[in-house]
């Protein structure tokens, strides 16, 4: 049996990489598998993965759920609650190719449904509260099931292996999305399986992280007050769960949970306009539980846009580019230039100074 | 000799560069595409030509050998080295000159976060790093000798010509900037001087040295104004922990 997260401490970088489509126009996988794979030797094949926004065009308005199993019997469980919580569409087992370097693999299934509008009566929350609470109960209650994508119209494709070889297995040449992201895995200080590979997701948020979040443990307390249970034992995971937790339930703007997250020094704050620092301060306070510390560089994708944002000590590299209609990211420059040779723009994502590219409007 | 990089790892491009300067003084590899570590430890006599995106870590350790790329480079050059000369006809990523003990960097247009961190110097080995744009967070963190020097020569998105917690616990060394910055980008417990007439000696030897690699004019360089930062203690942190 494959030791799970926080077993096991193994001390050691990672590359994550991002291309979008400002007009919201959809393009194959290629030039993300390629821009990721370029940075090979910052993963060491314990995990590689992607989220794709604008795959599923023709379930559009149906929860896509992307589950992993260990077993059959893990899988007649979870299709039973699934099938008494949703009204599922339709079901399939997730297409894949056969890949060498890619070793034995879960049950890899997926569903596309709706919340009942029974359920939805009985119920003071809306849907998305509904589902993300269902994913929460199967990733916790049903042993050897884990729901790795959950938003509408997007999913998430990971596995313990070289990132541009999970994507060869997932057959990403063959989806188009107007929003990639990806990521190239060196665990830091546990060991990889399926489930801890990047991107970690809830509903529509998927992050991709290079970095060590030494806060972790103060992060995880405050979300878990919120109902979010943290075990998967990687840092990562609370992340999703600060975005969810801010932007979807208490209503922030994406910039202000950037703020929150990634909050300005004191020194700054004290030369900002009175208005400004007011509400800077009140930031902190209020969401202390929610900052985070430590070398961080991450790519958050949602049905809003995708936002880059770097720890505010600038710790990790991360850089953006742009040419037409598409925006470039990723932790090395090498990484945008072998798919975009000429770029109108090239820059470096500062510390704690998000770069928010949102969709274009209809391209959910 | 010319060589082509491609999609090659480092392992395989490096140990066929290593092997060209055995028998040549000379060498130039085309198509580069981010491998690292390229010119490490790189002997004097020996001169590397890059053309593409070398990846990080190029010129670690050299020791005494000249790299020039043309391009943009990525993080870590220069990485602990020992002695030669690196030129960039480009903008460079975090950590130039990473603990640098001797030798000379030349960057054409900007360099990202932590320009000059730990650079060091001992009586005859004094490194020097000139950035013709502006520079990114942290320029010459933990500094304890050299010479930096920022012209602001290129700054496409109009970002300051340091960002902040500049010369944060520097403690030996010099920089010189060019031209106006955010006072509060400088740290405590650095002074903020003119020059006298040993820097400007140095600084227009290593302007003319970069009007030289890199066509630009020595004197619209130098009709600007420059200032000094030094660290005004060699033991920021003495008492941080205990009072004594």
């Amino acid at each position: 049996m494959v030791e799970r997260e926080g077993k096991v401490r193994i001390p050691s970088g990672c590359a994550i990489a991002a291309v979008t489509d400002r007009s919201g126009a959809c393009f194959g996988g290629a030039d993300i598998i390629d821009s990721i794979a370029l940075m090979h030797d910052r993963s060491n094949g314990l995990g590689g993965g992607f989220a794709a926004y604008g795959i599923y065009p023709e379930y559009k308005d149906l929860f896509a759920f992307h589950i992993f199993y260990d077993n059959n019997d893990a899988r007649i469980e979870t299709e039973a609650f699934l099938f008494r919580h949703f009204d599922v569409e339709t079901f399939e087992q997730i297409p894949t190719r056969k890949v060498k370097s890619i070793g034995p693999s879960p049950l890899i299934w997926r569903y596309f449904g709706s919340v009942p509008q029974s359920k939805m009566k009985k119920n003071d929350f809306d849907e998305e509260e509904y589902t993300a609470r269902c994913v929460i109960r199967i990733n916790n209650t049903i042993s050897g099931a884990f729901v790795f994508s959950s938003g509408k119209n997007m999913g998430a494709f990971k596995a313990v292996g070289y990132p541009e070889d999970v994507g060869e297995y997932y057959m990403l040449d063959e989806y188009k999305a107007h929003t990639w992201t990806a990521h190239g895995r060196f665990p830091t200080n546990t060991p990889g399986w399926w489930g801890g590979a990047h991107p970690f997701t809830l509903l529509d948020w998927s992050i991709v992280h290079n970095g060590e979040i030494s806060s972790y443990d103060a992060n995880r307390r405050y979300v878990e007050q919120f109902g979010y249970k943290c075990n998967l034992q990687t840092d990562t995971e609370v992340i999703t769960y600060l975005f969810d937790l801010l932007v979807r339930r208490q209503g922030l703007t994406l910039e202000t949970a950037a703020k929150i997250l990634a909050a300005p020094e004191w020194e700054v704050i004290d030369r900002m306009t009175k208005e400004e620092r007011e509400i800077c301060t009140a930031l902190r306070i209020v969401y202390s539980g929610a900052l985070i510390n430590g070398p961080f560089s991450i790519l958050v994708g949602s049905k809003h846009g995708l936002l880059a944002l770097n720890d505010r000590l600038k710790l990790r590299s991360l850089i953006t580019a742009e040419k037409g209609n598409k925006t470039y990211f990723a932790s090395e420059e090498s990484a945008i230039r072998v798919i975009c040779p000429d770029p109108e723009k090239i820059m470096a994502v500062e510390g704690g100074t998000p770069v928010f590219i949102p969709f274009a409007k209809g391209s959910d | 000799m010319i060589l082509t990089a491609g999609r090659r790892s480092f392992r395989e491009l490096n140990a066929e560069i290593r092997a060209a300067l055995e028998t040549e003084n000379t060498v130039r590899v085309e198509d580069v595409n981010g491998q690292r570590y390229m010119g490490a430890a790189m002997d004097k006599g020996k001169t590397l030509e890059i053309h593409g995106t070398p990846g990080n870590d190029m010129a670690a350790y050299l020791n005494g050998g000249t790299i020039e790329v043309f391009g943009n480079g990525q993080e870590a050059i220069g990485n602990t080295m020992g002695g030669g000369s690196v030129t960039v006809h480009g903008h460079v990523g975090d950590t130039l000159g990473y603990a640098m003990r001797d030798g000379e960097i030349f960057v054409e247009k900007r360099a990202g976060s932590r320009a000059g961190i730990h650079m060091k110097e001992f009586e005859q080995m004094q490194p020097v790093v000139v950035v013709g744009g502006i520079v990114g967070a942290f320029l010459g963190e933990y500094m304890a000798g050299g010479t930096l020097i920022v012209l602001g020569l290129e700054n496409p998105y109009h970002q300051p010509l340091v960002g902040a917690h500049c010369a944060t616990g520097m403690h030996g060394g010099r920089i010189f900037l060019r031209g106006a910055f955010p006072k509060e980008n400088i740290s405590e417990h650095i002074s903020v001087l003119a020059l006298d007439e040993k820097d400007r000696a140095d600084l227009e030897r290593h302007v003319r040295t970069y009007c030289a690699r890199f066509g630009a004019d020595f004197a619209k360089i130098m009709d600007a104004p420059f200032h000094k930062l030094v660290p005004t203690t060699s033991r920021p942190y003495a008492n941080l922990y205990t009072p004594n």
